[in-house]
């Protein structure tokens, strides 16, 4: 029956279908201009922490690099404003850990961010862009120097993910605008309002890689983004928008290339997309890959919804990195009263902060602000064995012998029972009727069973 | 991993209008989660026996909800020692899961039984059934089966004496006894009762099992909402329609034919309340669906050729304990594979 209503629309099994509440999709994106000082932290992405290269008082530019290092898996960080360096600061992320960051004040007269930012970020020709003249080398280097990781969520370097393999070749990148976190809208307005450099980043995307083919895939609840980016795409050889079935979590790369490519992405933690010749990069990811290397843009800003019944006045903001949440949310009339919990990210993954001065980061594609009313209590009760999590699990794993195996601190059973390759969807916790963390549990046994591998391997034990 | 608390500490920056004065709740995602608890869960699985517990006053009068009333006080009550001895809250009472299993063991009860013999059942069901594992989800057989196999053990006159519908109306009268469908055409001790007369309910039998027609209309229920999975009621009655079929049609002067088999006894009702209850059967959908058929062929085994005219209680037991090894042997396959690390 699907069929019939919705033609081609790509679809994975199992998963579920949260409500989508994307109260923000009809609000432009604004721009946020600093008054405050900001903090940004020295690590925002997977790989070796960055050091500051500025010292404290110094005046930086918008864009100038403050922060790098040697390591090969790791991204520098630039000044996302004009201002004067602070002293070094240590500070919470979203994720938990607690970095070194640095302080940079904008100066008292303005001027932080130049006027028509907003329009230079948005605008702008890019139909004569010709990827064909960057070669692959040229556009890795400047992803690298602008300092750009996985704006998903992952926050992977992607310089490494698009480095071209003659060992591994990649036939198709697929451009991930699924969106498929319930709130969040920040990558369905960028596609509506920008999506020029989208599609250049894509093309050049496909060009580091080799790839012939480029798929930009949007679920069927955003068919505006989906016209518009057929439109932006049309004429782009080996570029197609593909229509994808509104579910969660189909933005997940091991669901999106099943869905789109029929291929199997062999489990986590070894294997990845790069096993069957597919590449996903996020729609934000790509359109700072377009200003990087066709502007020499650095990544110091990024599009940030801010939504939940619990903020008064909901919107998509264009935000300099290191902004906190406090600030922001500050800009969007502050907290309703009925205000419980506020999340770096969508409701289904995204991790809550214990207090507002933590700042928006290079992962940080929202803060949602769930209302007493909203956020779903989970108080945890006994297993019932009625089977939901495994019924749901889109990696078809058994999220609830895992959780019973973790609590008897079986952590070679819960690997036994593939707890490693759970991409922590939440899915099985979203169904669970007994309202268990399935997840948490996980989180905890795959640290568990991470320390207890490396205690061996410094042991000297086989493993 | 409950959620706790935390207090912001103090801030350099003022914080937005409206933080909370308590702080800020946080907790691990997902933050959102579906409509459906394990009481909602209970609930539907009671308001699904609602068209059996109707058709069983209908035809046993007032003694079917003495019964059911009966069984469930036992349950409640054994939950609440059980629950005081082990130094845990109340709160367990009211999930809803004692009912259930008040409720199915009454139903699988003749409607002659004495009171105090059923709230005994119950007490059991739940004492030795469910609380001495540790509680809801702990159990490894079916509750109810397990007060019905004690009662069974002590009062077997009383188990296996069946009265006829409609002339049991008070409680205590002698009532006229009656062999039910399957004793009739295992031991050829009467004249067989036509399937109408099956579907509907109107033959000699346990409380909540007779009519057939109501435990579709419970079970289909249950299945529609997807409180229970549709691999065991598929499994099991399509064991045991198999099973008896090929048995009919080598012997049909021996054994019924599988509409009989289907509509009478516990079969239905079992199909669709006892296999399908969470706890006892595997967790794995393919191991539900191994789980109904193993049902569904032991049922048939023990009817066709056991000692007893019925056989669901023996064999959802027997599936019950074989349950861990099913589930071991039926886990998923990741779906990119085995996980290597």
């Amino acid at each position: 029956m699907i069929g019939v209503f919705s033609g081609k629309r790509k679809q994975f099994k199992r998963g579920i279908h949260p409500p989508h509440r994307k109260y923000t999709q009809a609000a432009p994106i604004r721009l946020f201009v600093p008054t405050g000082e900001l903090t940004v932290p020295m690590a925002q992405h997977i790989g070796a922490a960055c050091v500051a290269v500025v010292k404290a008082g110094q005046v930086v530019e918008m864009g100038e690099k403050i922060a790098d290092t040697d390591a090969f898996v790791s991204a520098p960080i630039h000044s996302p404003i004009r201002g004067t360096v602070g002293a070094g600061t240590i500070c919470l992320l979203p994720s938990g850990r607690r970095v070194p960051a640095l302080q940079i004040k904008p100066p008292a007269d303005g001027g932080a961010i130049p006027d028509g930012f907003l329009k230079e970020f948005l605008d702008g020709d890019w139909e004569g862009v010709e990827p064909s003249a960057y070669d692959p080398e040229e556009i890795c280097a400047a992803i690298r120097s602008a300092g750009i990781v996985g704006q998903g969520g992952a926050t992977f370097p992607t310089f490494i993910k698009l480095k071209r393999d003659p060992k591994r070749p990649v036939d198709t990148v697929l451009l991930n605008g699924a969106e498929c976190e319930p709130y969040l809208t920040a990558d369905h307005r960028l596609m509506l309002e920008s999506p020029g450099p989208i599609v250049v980043g894509l093309q050049l995307a496909m060009r580091s890689t080799g790839a012939q083919r480029g798929l930009v895939c949007i679920e069927d609840n955003k068919p505006d983004a989906i016209e518009i980016m057929r439109k932006a795409t049309a004429g782009r050889p080996g570029i197609e928008v593909v229509v994808c079935a509104s579910k969660y979590p189909m933005g997940g790369e091991r669901q999106l290339i099943p869905a789109v490519l029929g291929r199997v992405v062999p489990s986590a933690p070894k294997g990845l997309p790069l096993d069957v010749g597919a590449v996903v990069i996020n729609v934000a990811t790509a359109h700072t890959i377009a200003r990087a290397v066709v502007r020499r843009r650095p990544f110091t800003h990024r599009v940030v919804t801010v939504t939940g019944r619990g903020v008064r006045e909901p919107g998509n903001w264009l935000v300099p990195i290191g902004t906190p949440f406090a600030d922001l949310i500050e800009a969007c009339g502050g907290l309703t009263e009925d205000a419980v919990k506020v999340l770096a990210g969508g409701p289904m993954m995204g991790p809550c902060v214990p207090h507002l001065n933590v700042p928006v980061v290079k992962g940080t594609g929202g803060i949602t602000v769930l209302s007493a009313e909203e956020a779903a209590s989970f108080r945890e009760g006994p297993c019932i064995r009625c089977g939901r999590c495994i019924d749901n699990c889109p990696l078809h794993l058994a999220p609830t012998k895992i959780v019973h195996a973790v609590k008897h601190r079986d952590y070679a059973l819960a690997a036994e029972y593939d707890m490693n390759a759970c991409c922590e969807c939440g899915c099985c916790a979203y169904v669970c009727p007994a309202r268990i963390p399935l997840p948490q549990y996980i989180r905890a046994g795959k640290n568990q069973w991470r320390v207890l591998q490396e205690a061996r391997a410094a042991s000297g034990a086989p493993t | 991993m409950s959620q706790t608390i935390i207090t912001p500490p103090d801030t350099v920056r003022t914080p937005p209008s409206g933080v909370p004065a308590q702080g800020l709740l946080v907790g691990p995602a997902p933050h959102l989660a579906d409509a459906s608890t394990t009481r909602r869960i209970m609930f539907e699985v009671v308001l699904a026996m609602l068209p059996m517990f109707v058709a069983a006053v209908w035809l046993f009068g007032a003694r079917a909800a003495a019964l059911t009333f009966s069984t469930t006080a036992g349950c409640l009550a054994a939950e609440a020692v059980a629950n005081r001895i082990r130094g845990r809250s109340q709160a367990s009472l009211t999930d809803g899961s004692a009912v259930v299993t008040g409720v199915i063991l009454a139903f699988s009860l003749p409607p002659g039984l004495r009171l105090y013999q059923s709230f005994l059942g119950g007490a059991v069901a739940i004492g030795l059934g469910k609380m001495v594992f540790g509680g809801l989800g702990q159990n490894l057989f079916n509750p109810a089966m397990v007060g019905r196999a004690f009662l069974m053990v002590c009062f077997p006159v009383a188990l296996t004496t069946w009265i006829e519908p409609g002339t049991l109306k008070t409680i205590g009268v002698d009532a006229v006894t009656q062999a039910t469908p399957l004793a009739a055409a295992k031991f050829h001790s009467g004249p067989l009762p036509g399937l109408r007369d099956l579907f509907l309910g109107n033959v000699g039998g346990c409380v909540g099992e007779t009519s057939a027609l109501a435990a579709l209309l419970g079970g289909l229920y249950l299945v529609f909402r997807r409180v229970a999975d549709w691999r065991q009621p598929v499994g099991m009655l399509g064991a045991a329609t198999v099973f008896s079929s090929v048995a009919h049609w080598a012997a049909p002067e021996r054994f019924a034919g599988p509409l009989y088999h289907l509509t009478s006894g516990a079969m239905l009702f079992g199909a669709f309340f006892i296999a399908t209850d969470y706890v006892g059967a595997p967790v794995t959908p393919r191991g539900r669906l191994v789980f109904g058929i193993g049902v569904g062929l032991l049922v048939m085994v023990i009817r066709l050729f056991g000692g007893y005219p019925e056989g669901v209680m023996y064999a959802v037991l027997l599936m019950n304990a074989l349950t861990p090894l099913i589930e071991r042997w039926s886990l998923p396959t990741p779906f990119g594979g085995k996980a290597s690390g």
